[in-house]
């Protein structure tokens, strides 16, 4: 590495490092002006009105009775940026890869439904919807439940601080550092050699031969999940934990009293008190499984019949010029997102009421 | 009448005292067992990063030929590993000294732009009162279940094309190239994170005391001015809990650098380099490692040192609803 190479981007960054401050303070300067602008627009209605009194104009609001007309003004200046950059970097997308979803590849003519017909008729369309439909399955599922064994077992533990943050630490990592992780986990060494990777070692160690972990489906796929599931368990945990340590003490002491063991207390007083932290938890893991692509790109590149909609959609739309295709499975990951969406929605508008 | 019944002995003595002492004995074998599981789920979960961890620092053809748990009874230590991944010359060394720096550079901007136009939008949405307020709020919390799928390939051809309408062209193509890439990735990383930060944001602020709000008024005090002297004070908390997160994802995001920074070394952060890395060279262990723990560093830092930050950011944007 030479300072000189990079010297260019650490000027873009002085360069993005001031357009904050002069775009956020402009902002801010632009709307002390606003107001002073607007008192005196009023003071000389004020004098103008009091000039003309009694002229034919008397019937019309008196200015005094709109004190705040700069608010709407205020809000719009407030609202701007955000509403602005959403509109060009996400309504407007939003709103194009749709239709682009119902013209050809080179988004020149319209074919109506065929690229949905092509999802649903291509064989490797069809395995990597059952690939993602087996994730969306088993990554809340099993992430949730080690999550919620976990906060369970730590709870009020001696060392629980630290205990939690082990676990929680894989969030910190990027999908592709996991990926990596893991597949030195799963390296493989033909028979002979002595084995790198952890999973192929106790294999041998058993007694087994050292196994293509990824290469076989749907064994690899599984163990893509299991990559997940390390990274998100951390994320149920810390969210269960904190509605376990919210269960009001008088009700543990209660069921105490009345000598429950510990199973039925978890069964009858734990799990209804944090159920609605317990579906928040699925419904986000559920999502961010969906859109999971780091992973698997990483790991196997979608090869060996690993690939989910994600990656797939990636491929078609930047890799193989496939536009039209790509826009049809982001709009299916969109369409499976909105029912998981609403039903948490109901969920919290039932928790709100009750 | 007078109440003088001593109070139920097992309320005083502390439930957690079992009073037989079979029952202690089953406590103890439980809680036994508890920590006896909650150790193997750790050690399980902590043993592939410190597996990673120890591999970095072992000699190529120890890395390459022996498992890294053989270094605790031939322990040999090297750095050349990183030297090679971060300052490498060839091509096929990772070189990513200069993609940290691409990571640093795309990071910074990426967390400061949506932490204050969410907050400014937030704070209109929460203190403004103006018409169809709700619906904009409303408008944007919805926006928060687009996928970024959705939103790439016309977000692409709106910086590398610009906007046409009828053959006109209403915004010139950007044009971009080597660095200057930094731009389109802050944009697109602004834009993406917005939904989430306005909602997260707006929990917080609308919490405030109105009381505040109100009294800032009466004495002559402009929105702008309530939002600079007193919102913005009030809310550190929920920016820093924000800009942890959203440190963390722009840190370790590797779709929307894919698509925006291009793959060279000009623009692409370090995940791009490592998936490449991992793709290609997938058996050079020894590169493998050490990159991926250069990428891990900084987050695990960051994760570390502000983690009850980060926990109150989780906890605010996924329990509150």
């Amino acid at each position: 590495m030479e300072f000189a190479d990079e010297a260019p981007k650490l000027l873009m960054l002085l360069y993005g490092l001031v357009a904050f401050v002069v775009v956020v303070g402009g902002l801010l300067l632009l709307l002390d002006a606003v107001p002073n602008y607007f008192a005196r627009r009023r003071e000389q209605r004020l004098i103008a009105a009091s000039t003309a009194k009694g002229g034919p104009g008397g019937d019309g609001p008196a200015p005094a009775a709109r004190p705040r007309r700069g608010e709407g003004l205020f809000a719009a200046f407030f609202l701007f940026p955000a509403i602005a950059l959403l509109l060009i970097g996400l309504v407007v997308p939003a709103v194009r890869t749709t239709l682009l979803s119902f013209m050809d590849g080179g988004s020149v003519n319209w074919v109506g439904l065929r690229n949905y017909g092509w999802m649903f008729s291509q064989p490797e369309i069809l395995d990597v919807l059952a690939n993602t439909l087996m994730w969306v399955v088993l990554v809340p599922l099993l992430a949730t439940s080690m999550g919620l064994l976990y906060a369970v077992l730590v709870d009020k533990a001696r060392f629980e601080a630290i205990a939690k943050s082990l676990i929680f630490m894989p969030m910190a990592i990027s999908f592709v550092g996991a990926g990596i992780i893991w597949k030195f986990v799963y390296a493989y060494r033909s028979e002979e050699q002595e084995q790198i990777g952890l999973l192929n070692q106790i294999a041998v160690s058993l007694g087994g031969e050292p196994k293509q972990w990824l290469l076989n489906s749907p064994l690899n796929t599984l163990l893509l999940i299991a990559v997940m599931v390390w990274i998100q368990a951390g994320f149920a945990m810390v969210v269960l934990s904190a509605a376990i340590k919210a269960i009001p003490a008088e009700i543990v002491e209660a069921a105490r009293l009345d000598g429950v063991n510990a199973w039925q207390m978890f069964r009858r007083v734990t799990l209804p008190s944090i159920r609605p932290a317990l579906i928040v938890v699925v419904v986000t893991i559920s999502i961010a499984t969906l859109k999971v692509f780091d992973i698997v790109r990483t790991m196997t590149n979608g090869n060996f019949n690993t690939s989910v909609i994600a990656n797939e959609m990636y491929n078609q739309a930047f890799r193989f010029g496939q536009v039209g295709q790509g826009s049809a499975l982001a709009v299916f990951l969109f369409v499976l997102v909105i029912p998981i969406v609403i039903y948490q929605i109901r969920n919290l508008r039932q928790q709100r009421e009750g | 009448m007078t109440t003088t019944t001593p109070a139920p002995p097992v309320a005083k003595g502390g439930a957690d005292r079992p009073k037989t002492a079979a029952g202690r004995v089953r406590r103890r074998l439980n809680t036994r067992v508890a920590s006896l599981v909650s150790i193997v789920i750790a050690v399980l979960w902590t043993l592939p990063t410190f597996g990673l961890f120890v591999s970095s620092f072992r000699p190529e053809q120890e890395i390459k030929t022996t498992g890294w748990w053989t270094f605790f009874t031939d322990p040999q230590v090297t750095l050349e590993n990183y030297q090679d991944v971060l300052f490498g010359r060839s091509s096929s060394a990772g070189q990513l000294a200069s993609y940290f720096v691409n990571s640093v550079v795309i990071t910074l901007p990426s967390v400061l732009f949506p932490l204050a136009f969410a907050a400014l939008a937030a704070y209109a949405l929460a203190w403004i009162k103006f018409r169809g307020r709700d619906w904009v709020y409303i408008g944007i919390f919805a926006l928060q279940i687009v996928p970024l799928q959705m939103a790439l390939v016309p977000l692409l051809s709106f910086f590398s094309q610009g906007v046409s309408v009828g053959g006109v062209q209403i915004m010139p193509a950007w044009n971009l190239d080597d660095e200057q890439r930094f731009i389109q990735v802050w944009f697109a990383h602004t834009c993406f994170a917005l939904p989430l930060a306005v909602f997260l944001l707006h929990n917080f602020i609308s919490q405030l005391p109105g009381d505040l709000m109100e009294a800032a008024r009466v004495d002559g005090a402009t929105h702008p001015k309530i939002f600079r002297t007193i919102v913005l004070p009030l809310i550190t908390p929920a920016l820093a809990a924000f800009g942890i997160f959203q440190f963390l994802w722009v840190w370790n995001d590797l779709l929307v650098a894919l698509i925006f920074a291009g793959g060279g070394n000009e623009a692409a952060p370090l995940t791009v380099r490592l998936a490449e890395l991992a793709g290609t060279r997938g058996n050079e262990w020894q590169r493998l490692t050490a990159g991926a723990f250069v990428s891990i560093i900084v987050p695990l830092i960051v994760f570390l040192s502000l983690q009850r930050y980060f926990v109150r950011g989780l906890l605010a944007g996924s329990v509150k609803g």
